[in-house]
């Protein structure tokens, strides 16, 4: 049993050259399949995994209560003073709350590709501490802002994806001129962003308080007690919310989207590529239907017949799924684009093709496979024999 | 048999493999169709809104406010018929539905937008009643609003004075759009300024988003532009002006280039679908090169033959495209029934058009091959199976 299947399945196999189109056809039509799907999460994996690198489990970031982005919030310098005291945060080398009070303003730039829709992006105030609790974020090039003066840093994914805020470039807000001196790193959202001094942020743009504050929570029990504290403070209505949570929630939204499009998207092509391996395979089978029938002759069992079909089939899925997963690598992956975040600013990100996407996509393959190969499977295993021995 | 005739026959001698293709073709079709309502949706507006307005925004970002007190000057600027406003509101309906509110000056953002159809005595009502509110026709059938209903609706940005934000309106107005297009854009809900002025608790004043301007003449767009801009150069509060159409393009190109996705997905699948229904074409004319010699020789010229192979290339690709468009729309109808008209999928005349031309080259493409290859047999060479 096992050796006969091995030998039809063998000899599918090595006619299948002989029968090249009808076989292109399932790998091309696979390849489309899986590569369109690779893509599209491709980009929804992107834009995951900048978001949930952003922010610390061990940081707690407090808005105006239900505001639900930076960009809604803002609280005076009074609850902004009252905040850092509160218990739960923990204390800074000199002895002061860890805590960075951070203005968000928004700015336009023009995308490299275009000419003149501008799009938003987040300028950040931050106080010296706001460094201290992104230790990810590097200067790569030039110098830090000085506090007092209206410069900016740039982060690298804004340099990536639009034009006007490059070293030395002076970026104009409500009638202000700032001067970018340098560029930073973070490897995250902040990405995205213009950074400089609050202080300088807020006279500029006559705003006397910030939009959210950023504090250092002290170990483990610290969000709990700051959540409480801040609840029994009548003087606050605020949300404290773990910063890694905050960054993780924006990404619910955009992956529904996506994974909506994709999963539509996948379904019909799937489908269509269903019926065109059906079609090959009917074709496959029809060309080798007086050799199948020799073989049943000689006292082959239906059995490895419809095994050898499947077979080929499946492995000319694969084949087209490999392929289209590795057109969807070279074409996307670490491609660099920016959709519009929860703060309704640009958030840059890259497509990531990851392992687990390359495994989904060859599963997809192995069911159309499977579906494509069954039908035309049982019509060779069926086929009378003698008529099949008669046909010219 | 007549022509046409044989064609359809000659498509159904091999049942299966006509279906199976026919099948293919239709869900590219129906792919096609979903795709490009999807970009034509996200390009909305883009196309009918008349260039005789102008949106005039802070030139840092429109989320930065403008005062209202620009509205004079800009008034008084020459070819200015008449100026709205309307600030962002960031209302939430319910748990977490996020509304398309303004705050505006009913009476000027009427004369802005004569687009807008509702009764008299219910613009009477908004502009009189401090707590009014308008809403369009969609978002009042989505969640089942009556005229008269007290309807809660928080703001995610403003409380109000006593440091709620469960702000609560009076629904006294369900407006309409004057043609289809205007239809689909009623998912908007307007309050009045003057009450939003002096109800929120930061003394937000007199602030707002955007300036609507009417113009006299649309030709003079550009320059009207131009003469707002410089006007306000240099000031706290510099402008950015552009044509209502051109502001629609950029705030949907801030999500992204949804038109590049949708064209490298079609392309994918264009890609497939010429391959599948080639091989096939290719292959039935393979099969069929004894008959088609018999046909030359009983005095069907060249011409007629080729013509044959391609009216079957055809027939074939418009009875998959049409029933795949058709399917697309029928989707398409479902998916705004299933969204309560939030998201308008419809296949209008532009998508069928492209559609169509998409049909006639795919046509061309898969059959004019395997239909050159039948014009030159031979028919010696052709009955002779060589």
């Amino acid at each position: 049993m096992l050796s006969q299947t091995l030998a039809i399945t063998g000899i599918s196999i090595r006619s299948i050259p002989e029968r090249w189109a009808p076989s292109l056809v399932i790998v091309i039509g696979l390849a489309g399949v899986v590569a369109v799907f690779t893509a599209l999460l491709a980009m929804a994996a992107g834009f995951e995994s900048t978001l949930k690198a952003t922010g610390r489990s061990d940081a707690a970031l407090i808005l105006r209560g239900g505001s639900d982005a930076e960009l809604n919030s803002a609280f005076d310098r009074d609850s902004t003073d009252l905040i850092k005291q509160e218990p739960g945060i923990v204390a800074g080398v000199d002895g002061r709350p860890l805590a960075s009070a951070e203005l968000m303003v928004i700015a336009e730039l023009v995308r490299k590709d275009d000419v003149r829709n501008g799009a938003n992006i987040t300028v950040r105030g931050v106080e010296p501490s706001g460094f201290i609790l992104r230790p990810q974020l590097k200067i790569i090039a030039g110098r830090n802002f000085t506090p007092g003066l209206r410069e900016l840093i740039v982060g690298q994914g804004v340099l990536r994806q639009f034009q006007g805020a490059e070293i030395g470039r002076v970026v104009r807000m409500r009638g202000s001129e700032w001067t970018v001196v340098g560029e930073f790193a973070a490897g995250d959202a902040h990405d995205s962003e213009l950074w400089t001094d609050i202080n300088v942020a807020r006279t500029t743009f006559g705003r006397s308080g910030s939009s959210s504050v950023l504090a250092a929570l002290d170990g483990p029990q610290g969000l709990a007690r700051l959540k409480s504290a801040v609840a029994a403070e009548p003087r606050l209505t605020m949300d404290v919310l773990r910063e890694q949570d905050y960054f993780s929630g924006q990404t619910k939204q955009f992956r529904r989207t996506i994974g909506f499009l994709a999963g539509v998207v996948t379904i019909i092509m799937a489908l269509g590529a269903v019926f065109a391996a059906l079609n090959s395979m009917y074709a496959a089978v029809a060309a080798r239907g007086k050799e199948i029938a020799t073989l049943r002759a000689i006292g082959f069992g239906g059995l490895p017949v419809v095994v050898s079909v499947m077979v080929e089939a499946l492995l000319l899925a694969l084949t087209g799924a490999v392929l289209g997963a590795l057109i969807a690598y070279l074409l996307f992956n670490d491609l660099s684009v920016s959709t519009l975040g929860q703060n309704f600013t640009q958030v840059v990100f890259d497509f990531k093709v990851t392992p687990t996407l390359v495994a989904q996509g060859l599963v997809i393959a192995v069911v159309i496979g499977m579906l494509g190969g069954l039908l035309p499977a049982l019509r060779a295993a069926r086929l009378p024999v003698t008529t099949s021995l008669r046909e010219q | 048999m007549t022509k046409s005739g044989f064609v359809v026959a000659n498509l159904f001698r091999k049942r299966t493999r006509t279906i199976l293709t026919l099948l293919s073709v239709i869900m590219a079709f129906l792919l096609f169709g979903l795709l490009q309502s999807v970009n034509t949706v996200f390009n909305a507006g883009a196309d009918f809104v008349g260039a005789t307005r102008l949106m005039v925004q802070a030139r840092v970002s429109f989320t930065q406010p403008l005062p209202v007190s620009m509205v004079p000057k800009l008034e008084a600027i020459p070819g200015v018929a008449r100026v709205a406003y309307q600030q962002w509101f960031g209302g939430v309906w319910q748990e977490n539905t996020p509304l398309i509110m303004f705050a505006l000056d009913p009476q000027r953002y009427r004369d802005v937008y004569p687009e807008w159809l509702m009764p008299e005595a219910q613009w009477q009502a908004f502009e009189h009643t401090r707590t009014g509110m308008i809403v369009g026709r969609q978002l009042a059938d989505q969640y089942g609003w009556k005229l008269g209903q007290k309807i809660p609706i928080a703001s995610n940005i403003y409380p109000l004075k006593n440091g709620s934000k469960a702000w609560a309106f009076d629904l006294v107005g369900i407006f309409d759009g004057k043609d289809e297009e205007w239809k689909r854009r009623t998912n908007l809900a307007f309050i009045q300024q003057d009450y939003f002025d002096e109800a929120n608790q930061f003394n937000v004043k007199g602030r707002t988003n955007f300036f609507i301007l009417k113009l006299q003449d649309g030709a003079r767009a550009e320059a009207i532009s131009k003469t707002v801009d410089a006007m306000f150069e240099n000031s706290p509060d510099e402008t950015k002006t552009q044509t209502e159409k051109d502001f629609n393009i950029s705030f949907v190109k801030q999500i992204g280039d949804i038109g590049l996705i949708v064209r490298w997905i079609l392309f994918a699948v264009f890609f497939t679908l010429l391959l599948v229904v080639g091989n096939t074409m290719a292959q039935s004319v393979r099969e069929r090169v004894p008959e088609l010699a018999v046909l030359k020789t009983l005095g069907f010229s060249d011409a007629s033959v080729l013509g044959f192979v391609l009216a079957e290339a055809f027939a074939l690709c418009l009875a998959g495209g049409l029933i795949g468009l058709v399917l697309a729309s029928i989707c398409g109808a479902l998916v705004a029934k299933g969204t309560g008209g939030q998201f308008q999928l419809q296949l209008d005349a532009g998508v069928w058009l492209i559609g169509v031309a998409a049909i006639g080259l795919m046509s061309l493409a898969v059959g004019l091959l395997p239909a050159l290859r039948a014009r030159r047999l031979r028919i010696v060479d052709a009955l002779a199976g060589r």
